[in-house]
């Protein structure tokens, strides 16, 4: 058999064959084969997609828990500032309230105590004046019975007052 | 830079052992005569390195598996006949084992014009010159090897696929994990960029059985006994029927735009198409060039392979056939050279099938993309 003379019977079976080969193949190997590797490429595809797509919402997911947080401690600051300053508020007005009325009490004992002092001194005044009374009463009826004796009696009056 | 050292040396080997082979044939012929002239005996022993290699190149009516002691040991396939005197003959080719090599009026021809053909006898037991050949279909050893190869890629892809539906969506696993890359590469190497998204999975059969049969079929070239050893794709007529079906897809599934470039290529002058059509015919020239180129880059890269590597292991009976002891010291050359010839033809046996398969998606692509 020449190397360049194809030889027609090996022809006929080659033909043969490969058709037959060719045929089943097709059938029931590649056709399942790239259907299945196309099925799993774009499962995969689809996984990775998905799993993109669940990052991304998870990211956002976290985004806004961060931004509620967020909210939600201004919120709270916000609230404790108030209450802080209502709080600030209310102290220094009884603060306030608490030295007016001290002040107050101050001023009415300041007012009594000087009344008290007044009449204190309008008593003693009074008794001033009738002890003088008294005592004039008695140096005059001494002096009347004696010069001496009555001076000796003013002195000893005197001291007797000042004691007092 | 590696790989171009590499590249060259081997085309360097290439070369060199081309020209070694051919010296050796040369000397062998001019030998011949000279031998026959010394002794008969001689001869009848000598080595004659150009049938060495065409036994083993060639096609074969029985497989041959080895020789012992002048005795040879053979695998013997059925032959298949019809011839108008006696009409459809099938019998085993271990019939013709007799001293005159026929039987039921056929001969297996040794010598002369029809050498290694089966040939029909007349009643005078000479060659019927009337009517020499009978119609041979005959299971030869590469039909064998084809038939064998077929139920080996059928059985192997069926169940890949019966792995691929019992378990769809996971994770690829022994003989199919190995494979599918190379499924996939030549899908996302060979088909896609070729044929484009749109199209590449109708010829993805196509090129797929393509691509692996001419891989196993190269690759079974190189087992050098049974079942391997026959050399299928470096046989012309294994080459011309894959051309063919590559030519039959290509011509089955041209579009309108493919035509028109054949019979009215746009922006040629009209005078080379109007009185003499000298475009068209230069363009129906090319619809067969191209598979045809196909064909003889298959066919001539395998059978050189195995022919380079029949001629290093002649070597060895060549020196040995001068000085017996010359054959001891050819002996581990040889041997080293074909070691590097056979790992060289598992890169063609893989290179070969990638090429035919990519410039048949190729030309397939050309004759069916849609232009605008």
């Amino acid at each position: 058999m020449g190397l360049v003379t194809p030889d027609y019977g090996l022809l006929f079976w080659m033909l043969l064959s490969f058709s037959i080969i060719l045929y089943i193949l097709k059938k029931f190997a590649w056709k399942p084969i790239i259907h299945a590797l196309k099925n799993r490429e774009d499962s995969i595809a689809l996984s990775l997609k998905q799993a993109e797509q669940a990052r991304a919402e998870i990211v956002k997911l976290q985004e806004e828990n961060k931004a509620l947080a967020e909210k939600a401690r201004l919120e709270r600051e916000k609230e404790f500032q108030e209450t802080k300053a209502l709080r600030d508020k209310l102290l220094i007005e009884a603060k306030e309230q608490a030295r007016l009325e001290t002040q107050k009490m101050l001023d009415k004992a300041r007012e009594q105590i000087l009344s008290e002092k007044e009449a204190a001194k309008k008593e003693l005044h009074s008794t001033i004046v009738s002890m003088s009374v008294e005592i004039s009463e008695k140096v005059l009826r001494k002096q009347l019975a004696e010069k001496d004796r009555q001076v000796e009696y003013i002195n000893e009056l005197l001291n007797e007052m000042s004691r007092n | 830079m590696t790989s171009f050292i590499s590249r060259y040396i081997i085309s360097a080997a290439l070369v060199v052992g081309l020209v070694v082979g051919v010296e050796e044939v040369r000397a062998d012929d001019i030998a011949g005569p000279v031998e026959t002239d010394s002794t008969q005996t001689e001869k009848s022993k000598g080595f004659n390195v150009a049938d060495f290699i065409f036994e083993h190149v060639g096609d074969s009516y029985e497989w041959h598996i080895l020789t012992v002691n002048g005795h040879h040991i053979s695998i013997p396939l059925p032959i298949i006949l019809y011839s108008r005197t006696s009409g459809l003959q099938v019998f085993l080719s271990n019939k013709f084992h007799n001293s005159t090599r026929t039987y039921k009026g056929f001969k297996w021809e040794d010598e002369g014009k029809y050498a290694g053909k089966i040939v029909q006898l007349n009643s005078a037991g000479e060659v019927d010159d009337a009517n020499p050949l009978p119609l041979n279909f005959s299971i030869t050893k590469n039909v064998l090897t084809i038939f064998m190869l077929g139920i080996f890629l059928c059985w192997l892809f069926i169940s890949i696929a019966k792995q691929y539906k019992k378990r769809p969506n996971s994770a690829p696993t022994g003989i199919q994990n190995m494979l599918e890359p190379i499924v996939l590469f030549v899908r996302d190497e060979i088909a896609l960029p070729s044929l484009g998204e749109k199209q590449y999975q109708r010829f993805m059969p196509f090129l797929l059985t393509l691509f692996f049969f001419i891989w196993f079929a190269n690759m079974l070239g190189l087992i050098p006994i049974f079942p391997g050893g026959a050399n299928v794709t470096g046989n012309i007529a294994v080459t011309m029927v894959l051309a063919v079906f590559t030519f039959v897809v290509i011509t089955v599934n041209g579009n309108k735009h493919y035509w028109k470039d054949i019979f009215n290529a746009p922006g040629v002058p009209w005078f080379l198409k109007l009185p003499i059509p000298i475009m068209p015919l230069v363009e129906i020239m090319g619809m067969f060039t191209k598979p045809i180129v196909l064909m003889v880059r298959l066919f001539a890269n395998i059978l050189a392979g195995h022919m380079v590597g029949i001629v290093f292991m002649s070597l060895i009976f060549i020196f040995a056939g001068m000085k017996f002891w010359l054959g001891y010291v050819a002996a581990p050359i040889s041997l080293i050279f074909s070691i590097f010839m056979t790992a060289l033809e598992l890169l063609v046996a893989l290179i070969q099938a990638y090429v035919f398969t990519l410039l048949s998606a190729i030309y397939i692509g050309m004759a069916t993309t849609e232009h605008e």
